[in-house]
């Protein structure tokens, strides 16, 4: 069944013209020499002839092109992705949130005290007390007022540029 | 394949404000769109409403579309996508016809097949109605390779999949369209493949 298969496979890749030269040359020879492999690939080769030549394409009904052309005369094309989505302050933000992460990881890492102890096998461990880490200064007034701040000064900036994008837009529409 | 200007030429000047131009590429992919629309709808008439928010999607995206792939591979991701969606929104379901479903399906196939005395070994009516036979995935795939003009590597642009994946469905749904054929129109294959 497998080998049946794996048979059909390499078929299909060389009447779809997708095999390499090398593997065209050993389909061909097998086709050539095997009576399975013949019989197979005229049997495939049929099916193949079948869709090209015959599968049709249903029709729609006479009055669709009119159908979407009085549709598409309420709506407007909406601009481009690119021309309202600005990469810079995308990375903006992203640089913003990896920077908070990596403030909060060195922070709560020098909290951490690393002391050696040794193992049984003599190996180093390290000892990581989490007791000791200080969540109230992370998660303080002052902390949550410091993020809150950038993020408005960052929902500004990217308004800000987004109101200066289409008032440029406009005045290049009335030149 | 087709005269007068292409594809993207056509959306150039729709996008400069000709919006009358687009008539002309619902003209040139509506058969294909309301085909594929019809793999998954139940009726006519919901494959009508798919293709219709299909060019509808293309349209109000049109400044989205850069020009770097063919407009038929970004406009049969909308068909894909549109597809999915309905049928999350009608809550029918694309798994394929179980084994009585099937049978229920060729017969009434069949027995159409058989009444009409000129078109029985039409090749074209056999194709096309064990098609139907398939699960909407596997005809899309098939009508996307063989009437879409799309390449493996376009078809898994469309699908969000990796061409070898699309290589290998695409050779899994023409080995079940050959078996449905076998079972369900016997005759019809002896004839066409014996002739």
């Amino acid at each position: 069944m497998d080998t049946q298969h794996y048979m059909e496979e390499r078929l299909w890749e060389y009447i779809d013209g997708a095999s390499g030269a090398e593997e065209k040359l050993f389909i061909e020879q097998l086709i050539a020499t095997q009576t399975e492999w013949r019989t197979k690939y005229a049997e495939l080769l049929e099916v193949h002839h079948l869709m090209q030549q015959h599968l049709e394409l249903d029709e729609p009904s006479m009055r669709f092109t009119q159908n979407v052309m009085e549709e598409i005369g309420k709506y407007k094309i909406t601009p481009a992705a690119q021309s309202y989505i600005n990469k810079r302050v995308i990375y903006g933000i992203a640089a913003f949130f990896i920077l908070t992460i990596v403030g909060f990881l060195i922070y709560g890492l020098s909290q951490v005290q690393w002391t050696s102890g040794g193992g049984s096998n003599g190996l180093y461990s390290v000892n990581v007390n989490l007791d000791k880490i200080d969540y109230s200064k992370i998660f303080n007034n002052r902390y949550t007022n410091i993020f809150l701040m950038v993020t408005i000064v960052l929902g500004l900036m990217f308004l800000d540029m987004y109101l200066g994008r289409k008032k440029k837009d406009i005045q290049q529409k009335t030149l | 394949m087709y005269t007068g200007p292409n594809d993207n030429e056509i959306i150039s000047r729709v996008l400069r404000g000709e919006p009358s131009l687009y008539a002309e590429l619902v003209k040139r992919y509506q058969k294909f769109v309301f085909t594929i629309a019809l793999r998954y709808a139940p009726n006519r008439e919901d494959a009508e409403e798919i293709a219709q928010d299909v060019f509808v999607k293309a349209y109000r995206n049109l400044a989205d579309f850069r020009g770097d792939a063919k407009f038929s591979t970004w406009l049969y991701t909308i068909v894909s996508t549109t597809c999915i969606s309905f049928l999350r929104k009608k809550k029918l379901d694309i798994r394929p016809l179980d084994h009585e479903q099937v049978l229920e399906t060729a017969s009434r196939l069949d027995s159409g097949f058989k009444a009409n005395t000129i078109e029985q070994k039409s090749k074209v009516q056999m194709v096309n109605r064990a098609i139907h036979l398939l699960s909407p995935d596997d005809a899309k795939l098939i009508t996307l390779f063989y009437k879409g003009e799309q390449s493996l590597e376009e078809i898994g642009q469309i699908m969000g999949v990796e061409p070898n994946t699309v290589k290998v469905r695409l050779h899994r749904a023409r080995q079940r369209l050959k078996d449905k054929m076998e079972t369900y129109f016997k005759e019809e294959v002896k004839d066409v493949m014996g002739g």
